[in-house]
């Protein structure tokens, strides 16, 4: 492994003799290939000749690039040409991604060829600037440019999780060049945003002739390498993966002006090809004198030689499969993702084909962003038909692949939600947030269809922004929930499904299930077997699938216990911990639930508690911050505005209903840029009024000897607050937003919390799921009974009814039997005696 | 200027010429111009009509490359494709080079030069379109009558399905006859009028769409549908165009044989030198390539969308004329509806009341959605029918007569289960796979429910009902894309015959109550008076339920004041009695209501009226309560 010209090297394909010249036709940058005859190039055919003669003159004929540092040798090892050769002992590795693989020529649209007809290469204006034909790339240049590019590029503000663990101010590429010496893996991932920043014009050079640029990208970065680790030993040499092009492009997009261009565009993985083994070379031998011979592939057909060179037998030679050279290849289809999609038409799909490395790196139903060639090819031609279909097929070459959902499983990629806004959305939203009333015209913007229910809208609309996330992993407390949990109930009718369907449209990540069809699975997780691959897949369900979203669940109350009971992990934990089928994970479910449960007796009646009205545990109630009753107000001002509302609903016209209310579209920019950009932060005076808060909250109840707040509650106003600081845009939670979390607190569990028996708020109904009363009514039971038990001396048995009978008898108010099982039940606790059917017998 | 003869017959020849004459002048904007030149063509009168459409003329009796249209629905968006738009051919005897336009074309002239610094590619999208889905046979009768274009098979024009026979070998040959097979079978609901089987149809639906969709399946929303499917290249807005749109394209017929040859070609070649040829699978070729006798290709110069499909009115070509045509009928509507309502009345067994809820809820349309909510929906929930003498199948051909597309549904347990109402993408074929519930807009669907019995719903079962629900709701379809669900906006109009309250949601139920005794049900039915198929009564009813759809309404000022103060009144009296629901019902019904009068703004007068009918139909439930105490 020393001498370049003289090693065969590691290569693995089985070409074990082939002396490393060979490698000439397949280098991807030669200049023959988008010329029109293709044949330019000698096909080296014989081991005689093609060591050194066809190639060097070529070289020079086409190219003759100032001659950079390497010292000259028998093969031109400085020319460009020499990309694909072994560079002290490290093979290359043919790119097909880059259309090393031969095709007929491309289509070329690029309107901007400097070079003049036919001509291979021109010259510009000073000091011999040859450009490689049909661009105005040139190679060394570009070579020095990006080699520049990797030693200073520096960025000091990166968030990527790629870079995590890089030291941000020294020059970002050099260290992961480092990495690449470590770790042996030799592909660069470069993000074009990067380059673009440091060199606008090698970027447009990148993404208007990729299939130029990055081979030349290729050798700067194996010259650096090597010169830098000139021990490390490598599988093949180092390739350049783009991604990210700023120039991205939505499936639908696509022109044919992108033809040949670098772009990245998104999309959903529909389906994968098997592996397709695509021939490099084929291997003939003689059949005579074994003689043997390879021929490149060369657009798409391998010329059979007729005539052995040897022995000159003619057909003589047979095609020897396993000694020929394939490369793996893999068809993609892409999907467009539903989120780009325009109302009422279909998704568009694109074909995709990975090479090598990237194949099988995705799988169907993978988000992933694609940075690669767009290719378009034309029908064959086919010499017994006169006439051919005059379309033309197209497809990505990939590149470089970037899965966009991984961070479902994994942390939290917040770059990759960030969607982005222009300049001027930015501003008018900055300037919706200016107004002193923006509160409450978005609040009125949120589904004006629905009339009135300001607060509930309201704290719908604080859910939508959510807290701020706070992390305290590493002290061991783990996460703090930052999402809003909103329970409505309410009458039959009182448009509580339309409200969860509009926030469930408005939302990215909105998912809507209904508590009566959904089960426990359908909300978690299930792990399936993939009935091509055999694979264990795990499909999510609806509560992972809004992770980072609001997941809208109608008719709460009529779903089983068993569904129930998984949300009480999700509501709080914020997390779905997953034990089946040999796959055991945690999976992040980040999501508000926004629930709607009717009243059990179809009407909500006002005499009994929230509890009794719904019948939901109370372990899972105290998990929703704000419990609204939406009822019926019967009265005859909200009657007028309710039929002036529906009236105006169904004749003013489209027009007019845009003025009154903000944009749906403005509403969820608002709401995005909120989420990613704003993170409030407690103010000093806000922490105050939140304590201040809390201990009045506290105050209420204990004069009545009462709980009214538990330190949920503290957690909720504090969630509250900061979802309000940033409906202002504001980095700082003040004593407004706690004002405001305060107020709508108290407005909701003025309706939920109310017991009927007192008229006072109490908060106990929610944690307990009885007020402080019933408990003190119980308690009182309880002693009756047990001084009743005792009045009747030594009876060790008494029969049930005859007791009821009795207490019922010496208390001056009703005692339901229910209350009456309660009081035995608490005396049952408590060792004094035990229930047997019928029958009551104490415990001595 | 080339005559008439000449744009209908070689529309191929026209766009040429103007491809050659922009030669010498580059930015005259051919293409624009031909798109006009077609656009003026067919706006002088009765232009259109001279037409051949693919609708009513078999497909052999048309001249390939002649101007056709075709009144159609799309049902599937395919991927748009690049083409070569000019491209420059080689004479392999004389060298010489030529421009060539490959617009509106799918196969190029000899002699390519693929490399030839002159080619420009660009861009067109296909879709897939289907005849609308449900069409009434009386519409498809008159659109075919109102047709002058005579097309007679010409000597010289060799019909391309003798000719790909001799080139082609069995497997070519058995397509048409399977498709003409699977055709042959079963009749849609749609086609037999009088003899009143819907039942035995629908239950062999299935089996039939199974049959055809092994060989070669058109992919028609609705079973046992006929006529061509198309694919149409669309070159310009093509984002203009929706899913489930109703259009009439005009364009260039491309049945060239070559197509489904150059297919062939590829199957027959070894896969093995080049992979990137045999990538898609067999089944999507089949889709997105089928033999061209099969599908033809149609190249749209021009197309509009459709508002309605009712041949007794003005297509809309120009909105001057349609509003003439509604002023013009206003006037007749009050008395017309008299007629239709006793028309209707005897129908339905003597209500009257059934009736007029009846016409309301065929003139509903979703005019608006505010935010998620459609308005102007009318689903009509009409319990109590008698289900002797397939009363409930009768009643429906009644309404086939009446409206220009329909769909019988009968929600037996078996059908519920087995087929497939919502539309599902094929991922190996790429193309979406309808459903009966993929329709076009006012198309009136009904759903037989008498038809249910006792049993156990499966899945798909569940999955059919619950897509039901969402339609009834909210208007709107939820497309199964496998990885995801997309949602599309519909305007169906579903009405809902059942013997107790329907299990399906419904904007309004309505108790049919016959004044016929059961004993003599049977005969009365047997002598119920059917309009006979062409009358002049018929007719005045499609133009009227049409008409009434399209006109515009508003309320005033005064009116809402007075409504705001009849809904406090009435909740003053007791809160129970009416709730936000029932207003939004009555100003729905409100609004029918002066539409179906001719009326394009609310009045009082139709406000009590409708007050009243309402109260009415209110009564009539809680007294069936009473009756059978059951009910909810």
């Amino acid at each position: 492994m020393s001498s370049p010209a003289s090693t065969p090297g590691g290569r693995k394909r089985g070409r074990n003799t082939n002396p490393p010249t060979r490698k000439f036709p397949t280098c991807s940058i030669l200049l023959g290939q988008d010329s029109s005859t293709g044949d330019l190039m000698p096909m080296p055919t014989s081991p005689a000749t093609d060591i050194l003669s066809p190639a060097a003159p070529q070289d020079t004929s086409l190219l003759s690039s100032p001659r950079p540092s390497v010292p000259p040798n028998e093969v031109d090892m400085s020319s460009p040409l020499m990309y694909g050769t072994p560079m002290r002992g490290t093979p290359a590795r043919q790119r097909p991604d880059l259309g090393s693989v031969r095709k007929a020529p491309q289509v070329d649209l690029h309107s901007e060829p400097p070079s003049a007809d036919g001509a291979v290469a021109s010259e510009s204006n000073a000091g011999q600037r040859l450009v490689i034909w049909g661009t105005d790339v040139n190679v060394g240049t570009c070579k020095e440019k990006f080699q520049r590019f990797l030693q200073r590029f520096v960025d000091p503000t990166s968030t990527e999780d790629e870079n995590a663990g890089l030291d941000l101010n020294e020059p970002l590429y050099m260290q992961k060049l480092e990495e690449i010496s470590v770790v042996g893996d030799p592909v660069m991932n470069v993000n074009c945003r990067h380059v673009q920043s440091f060199d606008a014009e090698l970027y447009r050079q990148l993404t208007c002739y990729p299939q130029e640029v990055i081979p030349t990208f290729d050798m700067a970065v194996n010259e650096l390498f090597f010169e830098r680790f000139p021990d490390s030993f490598l599988e093949y040499q180092i390739q350049v993966r783009p991604y990210n092009a700023v120039k991205t492009k939505s499936m639908r997009s696509l022109n044919p002006e992108d033809i040949d261009q670098l772009i990245t565009i998104s999309g959903m993985v529909i389906r994968t090809s098997q592996l397709i083994p695509e021939m490099q070379e084929a291997f003939f031998q003689c059949q005579v004198c074994a003689y043997s011979t390879r021929v490149e592939v060369d657009r798409g057909r391998i010329a059979e030689p007729a005539v052995c060179r040897h022995c000159n037998t003619t057909h003589s030679l047979a095609l020897i499969h396993n000694r020929s050279v394939f490369s793996d290849k893999q068809m993609i289809k892409i999907q467009e993702s539903p989120e780009d999609m325009p109302a009422g038409q279909t998704p568009h799909t694109t074909i995709v084909y990975a090479h090598n490395d990237l194949v099988d790196k995705v799988q169907p139903g993978d988000r992933v962003n694609i940075t690669g060639i767009y290719r378009a090819v034309p029908m064959r031609v086919n010499p017994r038909q006169s006439n051919v279909k005059s379309v033309y097929k197209t497809h990505i070459d990939a590149i470089h692949f970037r899965k966009t959902d991984e961070k479902r499983l994994h942390g939290l990629d917040e770059e990759a939600e960030q969607k982005l806004f222009t300049e001027d959305r930015v501003q008018t939203l900055k300037e919706l947030a200016a107004k002193p009333d923006v509160y409450e015209r978005l609040s009125s913007a949120l589904a004006p269809s629905i009339y009135e229910h300001e607060d509930i809208k309201k704290g719908i609309l604080l859910q939508l922004f959510g807290g701020t996330r706070k992390d305290f992993s590493q002290t061991g407390r783990g996460n703090f929930r930052a999402e809003v949990n909103i329970l409505l109930c309410g009458d039959p009718g009182t448009s509580k499904s339309q409200l969860l369907q509009y926030v469930y449209n408005l939302v990215p990540r909105g998912q809507y299930t209904s508590g009566k069809g959904s089960s426990a699975v359908g909300l978690t997780a299930y792990v399936m077997k993939d009935p091509e691959t055999r694979q264990l897949v795990l499909q999510t369900g609806a509560l992972v699938l809004s992770d980072n979203g609001i997941c809208c669940i109608d008719e709460f109350d009529k779903m089983s216990d068993n569904t129930r009971s998984v949300l009480h992990e999700v509501m709080e934990q914020q997390t779905l911990s997953i034990a089946k089928a040999g796959i055991i994970c945690q999976l992040n479910a980040r999501t508000a639930v926004l629930a709607a449960a009717n009243p059990v007796e179809s009407q909500w009646n006002p005499k009994k508690t929230t509890i009794e009205n719904i019948q939901l545990p109370h372990t899972l109630l105290s998990r929703f911050d704000l419990i609204f009753l939406m009822l019926d107000p019967q009265d005859e001002a909200y009657d007028r505005r309710l039929a002036h509302h529906l009236v105006s609903l169904y004749y003013q016209t489209e027009e007019q209903m845009e003025e009154e209310f903000l944009d749906m579209a403005v509403l969820k920019d608002y709401i995005a840029y909120a989420r990613t950009y704003i993170n409030p932060r407690l103010s000093e005076e806000a922490s105050q009024a939140l304590i201040e808060a809390y201990v009045d909250m506290r105050k209420i109840g204990s004069g009545r000897g009462m709980v009214s707040a538990y330190p949920r509650q503290l957690e909720s106003l504090i969630r509250l607050a900061e979802a309000h600081a940033k409906v202002r845009f504001s980095e700082k939670v003040e004593t407004i937003d706690v004002e405001e979390a305060k107020r709508l607190h108290r407005e909701a569990l003025k309706q939920s919390a109310t017991d009927p028996r007192t008229g006072f708020v109490d908060i106990s109904i929610l944690t307990t799921g009885m007020s402080a009363t019933a408990r003190k009514r119980k308690e009182e039971v309880t002693q009756a009974l047990k001084k009743l038990i005792q009045a009747k001396g030594k009876t060790p048995a008494m029969k049930y009814q005859q007791l009821l009978d009795d207490l019922r008898g010496q208390s001056e108010t009703a005692i339901t039997k229910e209350l009456f099982d309660e009081a035995l039940r608490a005396l049952a606790d408590e060792d004094y005696l035990t229930v047997t059917g019928k029958t009551v017998r104490l415990l001595a | 200027m080339p005559s008439t003869h000449d744009w209908i017959n070689d529309p191929v020849g026209v766009v040429e010429g103007m491809f050659a004459a922009s030669q010498s002048n580059p930015s005259s904007g051919w293409e624009a111009r031909a798109v006009e030149f077609f656009k003026d063509r067919l706006k002088e009168k009765d232009a259109h009509t001279l037409v051949p459409s693919l609708n009513d003329i078999p497909m052999h009796y048309l001249k390939p490359n002649s101007l056709v249209k075709f009144r159609c629905f799309i049902q599937d968006m395919f991927d748009p494709e690049f083409y070569m738009g000019v491209y420059e051919t080689v004479d392999p005897a004389t060298q010489a080079k030529t421009l060539r336009c490959g617009k509106y074309k799918d196969v190029t002239e000899c002699g390519v030069d693929f490399n030839s610094k002159n080619t420009v590619t660009a861009e067109r999208q296909t879709f897939y379109c289907v005849p609308i889905p449900g069409e009434n046979p009386w519409v498809k009768e008159r659109y075919a009558n109102s047709s002058q274009a005579r097309v007679v098979p010409s000597t010289s024009y060799v019909p391309s399905r003798q000719k790909r026979s001799y080139e082609e070998d069995d497997d070519m040959d058995t397509q048409p006859q399977k498709q003409r097979e699977a055709h042959a079978g079963p009749q849609s609901p749609t086609e037999h009028h009088g003899n009143g089987d819907c039942k035995r149809q629908e239950t062999e639906a299935p089996s039939s769409q199974m049959t055809s969709a092994s060989h070669l399946d058109l992919n028609f929303p609705l079973p046992g549908e006929k006529g061509p499917s198309c694919l149409v290249k669309v070159y310009e807005d093509w984002d203009s165009f929706k899913l489930n749109d109703m259009l009439e394209v005009y364009g260039i017929l491309s049945v060239s044989p070559a197509l489904s040859a150059l297919a062939d070609e590829k199957d027959a070649s070894s896969n093995l030198l080049d992979p990137t040829e045999s990538m898609e699978t067999a089944e999507e070729q089949r889709v997105h390539c089928p033999p061209a006798s099969l599908v033809p290709r149609l190249h749209m110069l021009y197309a509009k969308q459709l508002q309605h499909n009712n041949p007794l009115l003005p297509s809309a070509a120009t909105s001057e004329d349609n509003s003439a045509f509604l002023a013009s009928t206003l006037s007749e509507m009050p008395s017309v509806r008299e007629e239709l309502l006793a028309y209707l009345t005897h129908v339905l067994l003597g209500d009257a009341l059934a009736a007029e809820y009846l016409i309301l809820h065929l003139i509903s349309n979703v005019y608006v959605r505010r935010d998620v909510l459609p308005l102007g929906k009318f689903t009509l929930n009409m319990s109590g029918c008698p289900t002797v003498a397939s009363y409930t199948e009768r009643l429906y051909q009644i309404i086939q007569q009446l409206v220009p597309s329909s769909h019988y549904l009968g929600m037996s347990l078996q059908n519920m289960n087995q087929i497939r109402l919502v539309p599902k993408k094929d991922y190996v074929a790429n193309r979406l796979v309808s459903g009966a519930l993929q329709l076009a807009k006012n198309t009136s669907l009904y759903l037989d429910e008498t038809q249910l019995e006792q049993g156990q719903l499966d899945t798909t079962g569940v999955r059919n009902v619950t897509a039901l629900g969402n339609l009834i709701s909210w208007q709107k379809v939820d497309y199964d894309f496998n990885y995801h669900q997309m949602e599309f906006p519909c305007n169906i109009n579903v009405l809902i015959a059942s013997e107790g309250r329907s299990l399906l949601p419904s904007d309004c139920q309505i108790h049919l109550q016959t004044q016929v005794a059961p004993s003599h049900l049977e005969e009365y039915l047997s002598t119920m008076h059917m309009l006979s198929q062409a009358s002049s009564q018929l007719n005045k009813f499609r133009i009227y339920l049409s008409v009434a759809r399209l006109l515009d309404y508003s309320i005033s000022d005064e009116v809402t004041k007075s409504v705001e103060d009849d809904f406090v009144d009435m909740r003053k009296d007791d809160p129970q009695s009416i709730s936000a629901e029932d207003l939004h019902r009555m100003l729905v019904v409100a609004r029918l209501l002066s539409l179906s009068q001719g009326q394009t703004s609310l009045s009082r007068d139709s406000w009590l009226r409708a007050k009243h009918i309402e109260a009415l139909r209110r009564s009539r439930m809680e007294q069936h309560k009473c009756v059978n105490g059951n009910e909810p």
